[in-house]
């Protein structure tokens, strides 16, 4: 199945690592993927829940991890590190050394009992040392692979000769001490870099108390606490005395943005962090306060800022601006924090707990990593990759992706595994493939006929359903109803080795129907039928009871009753199930165009991306010259000219024979499914004309918000940072003299109808203030800002621009700048800016020459329309909204379409590029195939009920369902079916139904509901 | 009435907006009434008014439906049909001589995991004043 010659090698398994092998695998490609620790996963894992949403990271990253695991162009290579890339990009040699695991993963079946007679305790490196674990252990609860693996470091017999006790024990004879480390080579055509990050270790920070002061955490352990499955069963509690805290402190940008220990960059992400442990730390506990200390709060990512508020007004998060300069202990266990105002003002205050929010650094061992692989770092430690080449390192063949390059967050790490992937394709064979019907060859089990036999497992979920729902009783309960052969508790029906439980009790019971009581379908569906499948039962002869979003999380005071409406649920479930049917999914042709809805930097990328991996391209621009937005800027801070790579780009595009560019174009209308897209546009010549294409990627940008605050309009004196780099650029500057230069940020941005960071502005004014030194030194340059949100490396120049003099002022949404005409009659009067510092308490006046707003990046009003045209969600902002904001930030819903650039939210020059690669790359994953397979929940119709009377189809919104005139009845076309079943409710003559949701097993389901009926009721 | 009825609510939700509404309430950790009974449908347009009459008759204190607003239906149009079909489902309710105020239709989207909490309690509290489902006694066939 796999070719040596079409296959990548990628390094670390975390978020990043996963991303980027599912995708390559989708592709058909075949993936070696090499991580140093015993399990997938990274640093996700760790994490309790997500933000701006509080997903519950676990709940979303599991299922990935189970695809990954059991996909089968995915080779998983543990405890295992790369060690030399020889040869040409296209045709590597990768050198991997597999380390010793002296457990045979074959016979392992993770019983546990050898942890349990196992001697050696040893800190937990997984809870950040709160626990202890054994010598022979797993990783973490839901480690993948689940099998045991010893460590040799800490072994009594592999260290001092003795002891064998785990071998004594262990059921299977698993316990293998003399396996040894093995070197494999391994050849495949391109490398993606994805070790990711590692947490600031504050011991340097004695001023701090860590590791002094018990009650001093870092947020990665305070992360440990909060989390269920943590050590602490998400009580938080004070290591000195065990209470619960009633006050914390968060200490923000500890190990970052500090240039005494050569940190001067944005961690980026530990801000959102610090306000999501806040919130949950209170959701936890009603009475308790959380204050952060903060410089700025840099809520810069989409639907960030609105999480921001909600900390502040919904669960009363104190927010402090200044600088703590100690913290001192004091005899209960309580610590003193001393901190300062800018202004120099000195306050203390006594806490319960202090949780240090500490920075993202360079992996350990990167360095060294670097030296064998022959990759550059930048300065301090991070792979170095470019503006304009963030996926590339300095060897050509090799990507990089996740947080491997800068920090980064969930879904950027995602987004940027992807556009590696898209990176990757270049040194692939372009062949497109067939994917097999799933079920991993295992023939499926004719059931037709048969007695329905059920089996049950109802989850503990660790104890998300456990610790309120009496799970033991809902099993019994389950065990008791008709048709159920087989019920009983798992603790994570998702992990692998439940999963391979379920598959083990459908032959052991000879199963043909399974119900699973956990928490929702909407995430976990797949793979449980996917599960079933492998076990092989038809994946739709499989139900799932909501025990734990829809139960045990909503209510969680009322056991008792969560309790019987979980039995309630699985009664249903189990109704339901009874009457299931095996279902066919059909297989969709996919036509390999794609279509690229606009031609700015994203559009043009995403469309250059496909059109080197071997596919025609439709790009389709409405305005008259190709560029976008980019063709305003002009610098960058690493000196690159942004307007020669623009022109480079357009020239591949328009020279490139797979991409056809539609200039002055409008798209009149867009419909179809996945694979077989069809469209409407008027070109320049008016003429409309069709095409048919497989995919969608929408890249139709933003726009520059219209101010009219500040005396915008009314004198040439007053520009937004846009026209202001132009003048940089052209040297077209107003008349006079230019000496005092007021700079005021977040206009129209943060604020009512516009709550979000429009998220460059910052490091453009920076950008734009330091070339306005370069050309005007002796110029007073002036900020009103209200958080300086210059993230990732982008700090280390605001840095350079507060030594250069630059002054910031800062001001609150209630106390705005004000900005009026010296001589209102002058279309080109000087402007006088008056800034209410609140630090200084005192009004500062600038009579300024020239006045850059700082204005906000409005989405398009035309989203609206294309929105409705693709069937696809728009924010409440009017940007476009993705299937998920952590871990499917490129996709949207419904399948095929894909979004990149200013039209999902602000970004940057380089985050658009990624993320247009990143759609390419999802779209790659479509088009790269022949056909996929259609849902198999669609409408039928029994011919001999039907009367014809074309209720059905005047119903359907896709034109799924029409009367045929000859026979008069009608007739689905599966492929456009999607399911929803509208005609089935309009249907008079009970001629039409729904598979998987058919009319007999919904009134089951009803019906199983009233279970103490009064006597004499007959249904 | 009984002080300890507890109304059972059978709750049917779309896919898209009203269940995805519902676990981001769970996933939020609001609390709300455990009457409600969740039915994932993929459109509440796949609702037969039939269903509504049905489960009422089977002995359900209220019936839920729950949609995405309109404008937003993931399959368009459903949410159309629903809403006029459930007027007349209401009408044929009080026409028969049931009481239509067990029914209620609500517009819940994927990120209204609030409003889905809400409402749960109001109609569960409606329901409660109700009390219990009078046909609970009498004989249909």
């Amino acid at each position: 199945m796999k070719k040596s010659r079409n296959s990548v090698l990628v390094l670390g398994a975390g978020i990043a690592g996963i991303q980027a092998s599912l995708d390559l695998a989708e592709m058909g490609v075949g993936v070696h993927l090499v991580e140093g620790t015993p399990t997938i996963g990274g640093r996700m894992p760790q994490l309790d829940k997500t933000f701006p949403t509080n997903d519950c990271s676990m709940c979303i990253l599991s299922p990935k991890m189970s695809e990954c695991v059991r996909h089968p162009l995915i080779t998983l290579h543990i405890k295992s590190s790369l060690e030399k890339i020889e040869g040409a990009p296209g045709d590597f040699r990768c050198t991997v050394i597999e380390r010793a695991k002296y457990v045979d993963p074959v016979k392992c079946v993770s019983c546990g009992l050898c942890e349990e007679k196992c001697p050696v305790k040893i800190d937990d490196v997984f809870d950040e040392g709160l626990r202890k674990t054994k010598a022979i252990s797993r990783y973490f609860l839901q480690s993948i692979p689940s099998e045991y693996t010893i460590n040799a470091g800490h072994c009594l017999y592999l260290t001092k000769g003795v002891c064998r006790l785990c071998e004594k024990v262990c059921p299977t004879g698993a316990i293998n001490y003399g396996d040894m480390d093995r070197e494999i080579e391994l050849n495949v055509n391109a490398v993606i870099l994805a070790t990711g990050i590692d947490p600031y270790d504050p011991i340097g920070f004695g001023h701090f108390g860590y590791r002094r002061y018990s009650n001093v955490v870092t947020s990665l352990e305070f992360e440990r606490m909060l989390s269920a499955s943590g050590p602490l069963s998400g009580h938080v509690a004070r290591a000195s005395d065990g209470r619960a805290p009633e006050n914390i402190a968060f200490i923000q940008c500890v190990g970052s943005r500090d240039i005494s220990i050569d940190r001067n960059y944005c961690s980026s992400a530990c801000c959102m962090f610090a306000i999501k442990q806040s919130i949950i730390a209170r959701e936890h506990n009603r009475d308790l306060s959380a204050t952060i200390f903060y410089m700025d709060i840099r809520a810069f990512g989409k639907d960030f800022d609105r999480y921001y508020e909600k900390a502040q007004e919904q669960y009363g998060v104190e927010f402090v601006r200044s600088k703590v300069a100690e913290v001192r202990e004091l005899r209960n266990g309580n610590l003193e924090l001393k901190y300062t105002f800018e202004n120099g003002d000195i306050q203390h205050r006594e806490f319960d707990m202090v949780v240090l929010s500490i920075g993202l650094q360079p992996r350990a061992g990167s360095r060294e990593l670097s030296g064998k692989l022959d990759i550059g770092l930048n300065r301090f430690g991070f792979c170095r990759s470019d503006t304009f080449r963030p996926l590339n390192t300095t060897r050509d063949g090799v990507f990089v992706c996740g947080a491997m390059n800068g920090p980064k967050d969930n879904p950027e790490s995602v987004v940027s595994a992807s556009g590696a992937v898209a990176g990757a394709m270049e040194y692939l064979d372009a062949a497109r493939y067939e994917p097999s019907a799933g079920g991993g060859g295992v023939p499926e089990k004719h059931v037709t006929g048969e007695r329905p036999r059920i089996g049950v497992f109802v989850c503990h979920c660790g104890i998300n359903i456990a610790g309120v729902v009496d799970v033991k009783d809902v099993a019994a309960y389950a065990a008791g109803l008709p048709n159920v052969e087989h019920a009983e508790n798992v603790v994570y029906a998702c992990s692998t080795d439940c999963l391979e439980t379920i598959k083990s009790r459908v032959a052991e019971h000879d199963l043909n129907r399974v119900v699973v009581a956990a928490c929702t379908p909407r995430t976990h569906e797949p793979l449980f039928r996917q599960t079933i499948s492998e076990a092989g039962l038809n994946p739709y002869l499989f139900e799932m009871a909501n025990i734990r979003d829809q139960c045990s999380w909503a209510h969680m005071d009322e056991p008792e009753q969560a309790t019987s409406k979980s039995k309630d649920l699985v009664e249903m479930a189990v109704a339901k199930a009874r009457g299931l049917t095996p279902l066919e999914r059909l297989p969709i042709e996919i036509d390999p165009e794609a279509l690229v809805i606009g031609g700015g930097l994203s559009g043009m990328s995403a469309a250059l991306s496909i059109a080197d991996a071997g596919h025609d391209v439709y790009l389709v621009e409405r305005a008259e010259d190709l560029g976008g937005n980019m063709r305003d800027i002009f610098f960058n801070f690493d000196g690159s000219d942004p307007q020669e790579f623009l022109s480079g780009l357009i020239d591949r595009v328009l020279g490139h024979n797979r991409i056809k560019v539609w200039r002055k174009a409008s798209i009149e209308d867009i419909t179809g499914y996945v694979g077989n897209f069809r469209t409407k546009l008027t070109g320049e010549s008016g003429e409309l004309e069709e095409l048919s294409h497989g995919a969608v990627v929408v890249a139709t940008g933003g726009q520059e918000h219209e101010t009219e605050e500040y005396q915008y309009g009314r004198s040439s004196r007053v520009v937004t940072q846009k026209e202001f780099e132009r003048m940089l650029h052209d040297g077209s500057f107003p008349a006079g003299r230019l000496r005092e230069v007021v700079m005021i940020q977040c206009v129209g941005s943060r604020e009512e109808g516009r709550m979000y960071c429009s998220r460059i502005c910052c490091s453009k004014a920076v950008k734009n203030a330091l070339q306005l030194r370069k050309r005007k030194p002796r110029a007073n340059i002036y900020f009103a800002v209200r958080d300086v949100r210059t993230y990732g490396f982008a700090e280390e120049h605001y840095s350079e621009l507060r030594d250069s003099g630059a002054l910031f002022f800062r001001y609150t949404p209630d106390s705005k700048p004000t900005a009026e005409l010296i001589d209102p009659e002058d279309p080109h009067s000087r402007v006088r800016v008056t800034v209410l510092d609140p630090v200084l308490e005192k009004e500062v006046v600038i009579d300024a020459d020239l006045l850059v707003l700082a204005t906000a990046i409005d989405a398009l009003p035309e989203n609206l329309k294309l929105a409705r045209m693709l069937k696809v969600p728009l924010n409440s902002d009017g940007m476009f909204l993705e299937a998920h904001v952590k871990l499917r930030p490129v996709d949207f819903a419904t399948e095929g379409i894909f979004v990149c650039g200013l039209a999902h939210g602000p970004k940057d020059m380089s985050e658009s590029l990624v993320q247009a690669r990143a759609a390419a790359g999802r779209a790659l994953t479509f088009l790269r195939k022949k056909s996929i397979l259609a849902e198999g929940t669609i409408a039928e119709v029994r011919r001999e009920r039907c009367s014809g009377c074309g209720y059905c189809q005047a119903v359907c919104a896709y034109s799924a369902i029409e009367v045929d005139p000859e026979e008069q009845v009608a007739v689905v076309n599966d492929a456009l079916c999607k399911g929803c079943g509208a005609c089935v409710a309009s249907c008079r003559c009970g001629a039409l139904d729904l598979r998987g949701f058919s009319n007999i097993q919904l009134y089951s389901v009803f019906n199983s509901l009233v279970r103490e009926t009064a006597e004499g009721v007959v249904n | 009435m009984n002080k300890e009825f507890v109304p059972r609510i059978t709750s049917f939700l779309c896919k898209w907006c009203s269940y995805t509404g519902a676990d981001l309430a769970g996933t939020s950790r609001l609390q709300y009434s455990a009457s409600i009974i969740p039915i994932q449908v993929m459109c509440s347009s796949r609702v037969d008014p039939v269903f509504l009459l049905k489960a009422y008759l089977s002995g359900s204190d209220g019936v839920l439906l729950g949609g995405c607003h309109p404008g937003d239906c993931h399959y368009e149009t459903g949410n159309y049909h629903t809403r006029r079909r459930f007027a007349i489902v209401r009408e044929v309710f009080e026409s028969l001589g049931l009481e239509s105020d067990r029914l209620r239709l609500s517009w819940i989207s994927a990120s209204e995991g609030p409003k889905f909490a809400r409402i749960a309690n109001e109609f569960t509290e409606e329901i409660r004043l109700l009390g219990e489902n009078p046909t609970r006694k009498s004989i249909f066939l």
